[in-house]
C-alpha cells in the first residue's frame, strides 16, 4: 500500500484529504505543521507528501526544502496545497523542490486525479 | 469517488470559530503602522484557512468575502500597505460578519450576505485605492485558454517534443507518468531519443537524459496537454504543435493507420477520445453538486453548538489510567467471589470495595474534567467588548483578566457568558466615571475593569470588579420607593438597598442609554445565574468601586445533596443551599396572620415551609417540635424547611425531569439512589413559590413580626 504524509494545520482540510486518500486505498499519516511533519518523515518513509503552504511553526515550502535534502526523500513526489491567490508561491515551492501543486479549493475527485500524476 | 463532505463540516466550523477568535484577539493587539510580522501572519493564516476550507466545502459566500479580507491582509503583510485604524476596525467587523455567516451555515441556514456585501465593497474600495500589481494576480490565472480558443475546430491531435530537464527526477516528477497520462487522453505514438545519453563513465545515475517525440491522437484542446506538463514546464523543453499541420506537411513515415485517420471523417477519429475528456471535465460539475448538498441537508442538528468538545490528550490518558485501575479492582473482586466465601475473605472484600469506591470517585472526577474548559473561552470576548464600548462611551477603560485558566463545565460556561456581558457593560456604563469626573476626584484617568475567576470549594467564583464611583445607595433607595418596592420607613441596611437593583423592573439610569437599560434588567442577570444553581452578590464602596461576585457550581451534572425524609418519601436538598439544621423550639415560633409560621432564630425571622403540606405527604408527625428544620438560603433570604429526618449526604447525578417527564413546580430534577429508588431534588426557589411565600409576603411577615414584638 502506498504511504502518504498529509500536512495541514487546518483539521478539517487534513481530515478531508486523509479520508479521501484512505478511501482510495492509501496508507495516510497526518501531520499538523511543518515541524510535526519533518519529525514524522524522519522516522518513516513515504511515497508521497502533500503539504499545505501557510502553516504555523514551519511553512510547507520550508518543509519541502528540508525533506528534499534528506536522502530518503530525494525522489519522493511532494505536492503543495495552495490557493489561486498564492500562485506566486508556486515558483518558491518549485525552487525548494516541490513536485507540483494542487489548487484550493478542490474536491476529492480532483485531489485523486492530481495525485494520479505522481503515484501510479 | 463520492465522498460526503458534510462529515467534515463540524471540524471546519470549530476550527473556523477558533481562527476567528484568534484573529480578533490579535487584531485587538494591533496598532496602526507597520505591525509585527508574526501578529499579522497569524491573522492572515486564520483568514486563509477559512477561505480555503469554505471554498473546499462549498460555502462560497464565505469564501468570496474572505478573499478580499485576505487580499488586503496579504498586502499589509508584504509591506505594500500601511495598516490604518480604519482597516483594523474593518477587519474586526469582518470577524463579526464571518462569525454570523458561519453560525448560520452551521445551523443549516442561509447566511445573510448583506453585511458581507457592504464590507466587501469597503475592502474593494481600499484595494482599488491605488494601483498595486499584487491585485492583478487575482484575475490573471496562468491559463492558456486564450490560445486554445483559436483552435476551436476539430483536430487530430498534437505533436509534442518533450525534453525533460536533467534534474527532473529530483523534484519527484516522473516523465514516464506524464507519458502514461497522455496515453489516457488519447492514442500515443512515442519516439525516444537517446542522443543525449552519455557514456557509462560520465553518466549520473540520478539524472534524466532521455527525450521524446510524441504524437498524441486526440481531439483534446491544448490546455489539456499543457496540464500534463503543468508542473515541469519551466524546467523542460516542451514544444507542442497541432498534429494536422504535420500530417499535411507530410511525413512519409507516418503509419498507414495515421494516414487513414487524416482522411477519415473527423467525427470518427474523435469518438474514442471524447470519453476521457468528458470524464476529466466532470470535477467542475461535481463541485457544484457538493455545493448544493449542504443546503438540502435538513437532518443536521440545529444548534450544533454543544455537540462536540475538544479534550486535551492528558485528560484522556488519565481517564484510561483510571479505567485500568478499575479493571484491576474488578478482577480482584471477581477472584474473591470464586469458590466458597468464608470469613477470611471478608477483609479482602471490604478492602476491594473501598478500592472500588476510590476508583469510582477518581473516574468520576476525571470524566467531569473532560467537560471542563478554561474560562478564557468566555473571558476572551471581553477585550473586544471593552474596546468597542469604551470608544462609544468616550471613556478610557483598561481590562484586566485574572485566573483565565480556571476551569468550569462547558454547559455552565455557555450560559454564564450573557449575564457577564451584561454586568461588564453595566460596570462600564454606570460604574466607571467619565475621564473628567475621574480626574476631578483625583483618580487615574483610565478606569479599570477586572475579571477574576477562581475555584472555591466545589464552586467557581467569578468577580467583576470596577474602580468606579460605586453604587449610589441614596438614589437606589429613592427609586425603590418610587417603584413601590420599599416604603419610606423601611429599615434597610445599605447592602440590602444595593441588592434592590436585582429586583424586577428596577433601573437607576437617569436616561436609558444605548448600552445598558435596554429592557434587560439586573433581575434577568440574577435569574439566569440562579437557573444555573448559582448566586450573585454585590459589594460596593462609594468612590472606590463595586464588585459583583458570581458563584456557580462547577458542573450541572452532579450535585452534593442532603437526603431528607418526609414520611416514606426521600428528597434531596442541594447542600450548597443549606445553612444549618436544627430542632425547633416552639417558643421561638410565631404565627403571622394565622397563616405563616415564623421562627425567630438569633436575630432573624425565618418563614417555615412544611414539606409534607407542600408535597401532600403523610409525615411521621405533624408537630413541629418532632421534626427537624433545615434552614436554607436563597436570594440572600433564609427559609426553614420542615422535614421528618435528615439522612445521608451524598453526591447525586442529576437527571432532568423536564427532558424525561415534564417540568414540576418545586422540583429541579431527580436522581437514582443507591438502592435503585428515584428521589426528587428540591428546587428551593420553586418550593418557596409553591408555598405562596412571595417576596412581598415575606416582607410583610417580617414587618408583622416586628410590629408584634414591639407591641
Amino acid at each position: 500500500m502506498k504511504k502518504i504524509l498529509a500536512v495541514d494545520d487546518s483539521a478539517s482540510m487534513r481530515q478531508m484529504v486523509s479520508f479521501t486518500l484512505k478511501k482510495a486505498g492509501f496508507d495516510v499519516t497526518e501531520a499538523k505543521d511543518g515541524v510535526d511533519a519533518l519529525n514524522i518523515a524522519k522516522s518513516n518513509t513515504f511515497d508521497l507528501v502533500i503539504s499545505d503552504v501557510n502553516m504555523p511553526n514551519m511553512d510547507g515550502i520550508t518543509l519541502i526544502g528540508h525533506l528534499r535534502g534528506l536522502p530518503d526523500y530525494k525522489f519522493v513526489p511532494m505536492l503543495m496545497l495552495t490557493t489561486e491567490s498564492g500562485l506566486d508561491k508556486k515558483s518558491a515551492g518549485k525552487a525548494a523542490g516541490a513536485t507540483g501543486w494542487i489548487v484550493k479549493p478542490f474536491n476529492p475527485d480532483q485531489l485523486l486525479a492530481t495525485i494520479g500524476k505522481v503515484l501510479r | 469517488m463520492s465522498i460526503d463532505l458534510s462529515q467534515f463540516y463540524e471540524v471546519f466550523f470549530e476550527e473556523s470559530f477558533e481562527g476567528l477568535d484568534a484573529m480578533e484577539s490579535e487584531l485587538l493587539n494591533l496598532e496602526p503602522g507597520t505591525p509585527d510580522n508574526e501578529t499579522i501572519n497569524t491573522i492572515f493564516r486564520a483568514a486563509h484557512s477559512i477561505k480555503g476550507g469554505s471554498g473546499t466545502f462549498g460555502f462560497s459566500a464565505v469564501a468570496d468575502f474572505t478573499h478580499v479580507v485576505e487580499t488586503l491582509l496579504d498586502q499589509i503583510r508584504d509591506g505594500q500597505r500601511q495598516l490604518t485604524q480604519v482597516q483594523i476596525d474593518l477587519f474586526l467587523q469582518s470577524v463579526d460578519c464571518l462569525r454570523e455567516m458561519l453560525s448560520a451555515l452551521r445551523d443549516s441556514e442561509e447566511p445573510d450576505t448583506q453585511e458581507a456585501q457592504a464590507l466587501k465593497a469597503q475592502f474593494e474600495a481600499i484595494l482599488a485605492g491605488d494601483e498595486l500589481a499584487g491585485l492583478e494576480s487575482n484575475q490573471v490565472t496562468p491559463d492558456d485558454s486564450s490560445n486554445t480558443a483559436v483552435e476551436e475546430e476539430s483536430r487530430l491531435g498534437w505533436q509534442i517534443q518533450f525534453k525533460p530537464g536533467k534534474d527532473i527526477l529530483k523534484t519527484g516528477n516522473e516523465p514516464i507518468y506524464m507519458l502514461q497520462e497522455l496515453g489516457e487522453i488519447g492514442d500515443v505514438e512515442l519516439d525516444i531519443n537517446l542522443d543525449f545519453v552519455p557514456t557509462l563513465e560520465t553518466i549520473e545515475a540520478e539524472d534524466c537524459y532521455f527525450n521524446w517525440d510524441i504524437k498524441l491522437k486526440s481531439d483534446c484542446d491544448l490546455a489539456k496537454v499543457d496540464e500534463v506538463f503543468e508542473w515541469v514546464v519551466d524546467d523542460c523543453e516542451i514544444n507542442i504543435t497541432p498534429l494536422e499541420t504535420l500530417v499535411s506537411a507530410v511525413d512519409e513515415e507516418v503509419s498507414e493507420n495515421a494516414t487513414e485517420l487524416g482522411q477519415a471523417p473527423a467525427a470518427e477519429a474523435i469518438t474514442p477520445a471524447v470519453e476521457p475528456e468528458n470524464q476529466d471535465s466532470s470535477p467542475a460539475q461535481s463541485a457544484k453538486v457538493t455545493e448544493s448538498t449542504p443546503a438540502k441537508k435538513d437532518n443536521a442538528p440545529k444548534n450544533a453548538e454543544a455537540s462536540s468538545i475538544r479534550v486535551g490528550i492528558e485528560k484522556v490518558d488519565s481517564l484510561i489510567n483510571m479505567v485500568g485501575e478499575l479493571v484491576i479492582t474488578q478482577a480482584m473482586l471477581t477472584q474473591l467471589s470464586e469458590g466458597d466465601f468464608d470469613k477470611a475473605k471478608l477483609v479482602s472484600l471490604q478492602e476491594g470495595l473501598a478500592q472500588l469506591a476510590h476508583n469510582t470517585r477518581d473516574l468520576q472526577e476525571s470524566v467531569m474534567r473532560i467537560r471542563m474548559l478554561p474560562i478564557s473561552f468566555v473571558f476572551s470576548r471581553f477585550p473586544r467588548l471593552v474596546r468597542d464600548t469604551s470608544k462609544k462611551l468616550g471613556k478610557q477603560i483598561e481590562l484586566k483578566l485574572l485566573g483565565e485558566q480556571t476551569e468550569l463545565d462547558k454547559t455552565v460556561m455557555e450560559k454564564i457568558s450573557d449575564p457577564m456581558v451584561h454586568l461588564v457593560r453595566n460596570a462600564m456604563d454606570h460604574g466607571l466615571e467619565t475621564t473628567e469626573e475621574r480626574i476631578a476626584s483625583g483618580k487615574s484617568e483610565v478606569g479599570s475593569i477586572t475579571l477574576n475567576a477562581f475555584h472555591q470549594g466545589g464552586n467557581i467564583v467569578i468577580e467583576i470588579i470596577d474602580d468606579g464611583k460605586g453604587l449610589n445607595t441614596e438614589k437606589i433607595k429613592q427609586k425603590a420607593i418610587a417603584n413601590g418596592l420599599i416604603t419610606e420607613n423601611s429599615d434597610l441596611t445599605d447592602e440590602e438597598i444595593n441588592l434592590l437593583i436585582f429586583e424586577p423592573g428596577f433601573s437607576t439610569a437617569d436616561q436609558v442609554s444605548d448600552l445598558s437599560g435596554r429592557g434587560v434588567g439586573m433581575d434577568v442577570v440574577r435569574r439566569n445565574i440562579q437557573a444555573l444553581n448559582g448566586s450573585v452578590e454585590l459589594a460596593s464602596t462609594p468612590g472606590e468601586g463595586s464588585t459583583f461576585t458570581i458563584r456557580l457550581p462547577l458542573t450541572l451534572a452532579i450535585l452534593d445533596g442532603q437526603l431528607i425524609r418526609v414520611g416514606e418519601h426521600i428528597y434531596i436538598i442541594p447542600l450548597v443551599n443549606i445553612i444549618e439544621s436544627l430542632q425547633i423550639n416552639l417558643e421561638d415560633v410565631n404565627c403571622v396572620g394565622g397563616e405563616y409560621d415564623v421562627l425567630r432564630l438569633r436575630d432573624e425571622y425565618i418563614p417555615i415551609i412544611r414539606l409534607f403540606d407542600l408535597f401532600n405527604h403523610e409525615p411521621d408527625s405533624k408537630k413541629m417540635e418532632d421534626g427537624l428544620l433545615v434552614v436554607v438560603e436563597h436570594d440572600n433570604e433564609k427559609i426553614g424547611i420542615l422535614v421528618d429526618e435528615l439522612l445521608a449526604q451524598q453526591q447525586v447525578v442529576i437527571k432532568s425531569l423536564e427532558a424525561n417527564y415534564m417540568k414540576v413546580e418545586g422540583v429541579s430534577g431527580a436522581t437514582i439512589l443507591g438502592d435503585g429508588t428515584v428521589s426528587l431534588i428540591i428546587d428551593i426557589s420553586g418550593a418557596i413559590k409553591l408555598a405562596g411565600l412571595k417576596k412581598s409576603v415575606r416582607r410583610s411577615i417580617e414587618k408583622a413580626v416586628v410590629d408584634l414584638e414591639s407591641a
